[in-house]
């Protein structure tokens, strides 16, 4: 296989760019990552060409603009491999995408004294939602911890499941460590107990293949500014038979059947789930990219991560004083560490001035970063467009941090 | 020295610095030289927040004047906060009201000032004049 780095990084128009003066290396991708010239000029096709609201229409844009949306929906079931279109649920993000199930669940199955297991290395995206689902019906909240490496305790988590549990919320890719969870087990588990679980793949989907019906995951959720698309634009997977067993998270039209002051029917999934205008342009952008994603092959892109994260980690170690967080087995694209003491944010705030874009902080997961008692790390996250030479870049200037603090 | 001798005293001398590295160095150096703070005002009660980096601040109010310490987990938040506490400690809360910080501007610090910036040097600032208006307050009754 021949993996031309060069010629993926023509396709994206941000990265010819520069910062105070250097060119710029984008290691930010787990925030989100920048966008192939094929999406943004879909968005520009979908205003220039298409914009119509849809589903409601009879003329001739109208029904274009529809065609559009639902053919993505068709892309976005065969990306991850779903069973059914009417599975695949437009939404914002990740976020909008958990907060739709953390709803809808509590009201239709949450009552006091039940339980929600989630895990200590989960992004705050997938810890406030079920605490708000607690807060109003008297649920708790269990945590799976995480090892000295960062990977979660498998035995503690089956210790916690009980005859209390009602749902398992955990997430593919770790943010902050990269761990990559051994969910088709964790969901097996949870699977001999009748508890369904939800899956936040927001980490994932741009790395690795995800096959939802073989995983077996009643619920997974993911963005698509984290995959080469736009910002806005997100997708609940649930099975059928759970999304059919949850009531509506939002009212408004294209949701119902039929209105009257007296009783007002729901529609059918997906539309169910959908209430209002949706986003339909960056829909259409969604689904460029993963044609793109699917050119490009991901298998491609996640064998050049990796030997990306490899050579990073290398080159990280062989500096010295440098402190990982994150050394599982099994990691996808990014590298959490410390140097030696020095905070994150004065690290930060030089790499930056050196043109080199990582991010400092707590990275939404602060119980993980308090469990292991830090102010946050710094995180390099690769994507499909970076280089050896940006990592090589990126050490030159954490020696030069490491000069200006010593 | 007043707020005005403290700004310019500071302008002087960034303006031997010709780029971001000298600058920085200069701050970092700033950072290591800000005088300890009591142990005892490094908790929760004191903490900033809005920042990446936590910063504990304490003022006491002495004839007159507001003297000010502080501490921070991160150097660079150090050298800022010494470059706020130079200007402003030991001043009057009047003073220190209706000092206009403009120097920040000028020693090329502006970026900092931005309310997006996650080094909370806004949220120090905003901290500082507080303490000014409710030590003149107290002061009036
Ligand atoms: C693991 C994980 N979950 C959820 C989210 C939230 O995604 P979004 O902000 O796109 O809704 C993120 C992104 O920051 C994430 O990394």
């Amino acid at each position: 296989m021949s993996y031309r780095t060069e010629h993926i990084r023509a396709q994206f128009p941000i990265l010819q760019q520069q910062v105070y003066g250097q060119a710029l290396v984008y290691f930010d991708n787990a925030a989100t990552t920048q966008k192939p010239g094929v999406v943004i000029e879909a968005l520009a096709a979908y205003y220039e060409k298409q914009n119509a609201n849809i589903h409601r229409g009879v003329h001739y844009l109208s029904q274009k603009a529809t065609d559009a949306f639902e053919e993505t929906r068709s892309l976005v079931k065969d990306f991850i491999h779903a069973e059914h279109r009417h599975e695949i649920i437009f939404t914002r993000g990740t976020t909008e995408s958990i907060n739709l199930v953390a709803s809808s669940f509590r009201k239709a199955f949450l009552k006091p004294g039940d339980e929600i297991i989630l895990s200590m290395m989960e992004h705050h995206s997938n810890i406030v939602p079920w605490q708000m689902a607690c807060e109003t019906s008297g649920a708790k909240i269990r945590v799976i911890p995480v090892t000295e490496s960062g990977c979660l305790d498998l035995d503690a988590y089956r210790a916690l499941i009980t005859d209390r549990t009602r749902l398992v919320a955990v997430t593919h890719v770790s943010n902050t460590l990269g761990t990559i969870n051994p969910i088709k087990e964790i969901i097996a588990t949870a699977h001999q107990h009748n508890i369904p679980v939800l899956i936040d793949g927001a980490q994932a989907v741009a790395h690795l293949k995800v096959d939802v019906q073989t995983l077996g995951c009643d619920f997974y959720c993911f963005s698509g500014h984290k995959m080469y698309a736009p910002m806005g634009v997100g997708v609940l997977y649930g099975k059928e038979g759970i999304l059919n067993a949850l009531p509506p998270y939002q009212g408004g039209g294209e949701m119902i059947k039929n209105v009257s002051f007296e009783r007002t029917t729901y529609n059918e999934l997906p539309f169910k789930f959908e209430a209002g205008t949706p986003n339909v342009g960056d829909v259409i952008g969604l689904g460029k990219a993963i044609e793109w994603l699917e050119q490009t092959g991901i298998e491609n892109i996640a064998a050049h991560e990796h030997e990306l994260l490899a050579y990073a980690t290398r080159k990280l170690e062989e500096c010295g004083e440098i402190r990982f967080f994150g050394t599982a087995p099994l990691k996808a694209a990014v590298i959490s560490f410390l140097i030696s003491d020095l905070h994150p944010y004065d690290a930060g705030t030089i790499l930056d001035r050196l043109g080199i874009a990582i991010r400092t902080g707590n990275h939404c997961t602060q119980p993980l970063i308090d469990h292991y008692g830090i102010p946050g790390t710094m995180r390099a996250s690769f994507a499909a467009y970076n280089t050896k030479e940006e990592i090589d870049r990126m050490m030159e200037a954490i020696l030069k941090v490491k000069q200006m603090f010593a | 020295m007043n707020i005005k001798e403290a700004e310019e005293q500071i302008m002087e001398e960034f303006s031997h610095f010709s780029d971001w590295m000298d600058r920085y160095n200069y701050i970092i150096e700033l950072g290591k030289s800000l005088p300890v703070i009591d142990p005892q005002y490094k908790t929760e009660q004191y903490l900033i927040s809005g920042c990446q980096s936590q910063v504990w601040l304490h003022a006491r109010y002495e004839e007159g004047k507001i003297v000010f310490t502080a501490d921070s987990d991160a150097i660079i938040t150090k050298g800022i906060v010494n470059l706020l506490i130079r200007v402003l400690s030991g001043q009057s809360p009047e003073d220190i009201i209706n000092a206009d910080m403009k120097y920040i501007d000028s020693i090329g610090l502006r970026d900092h000032l931005s309310p997006t910036r996650s080094n909370g040097l806004l949220a120090m600032i905003k901290q500082m004049k507080l303490y000014a208006v409710v030590f003149k307050a107290r002061e009036g009754r």
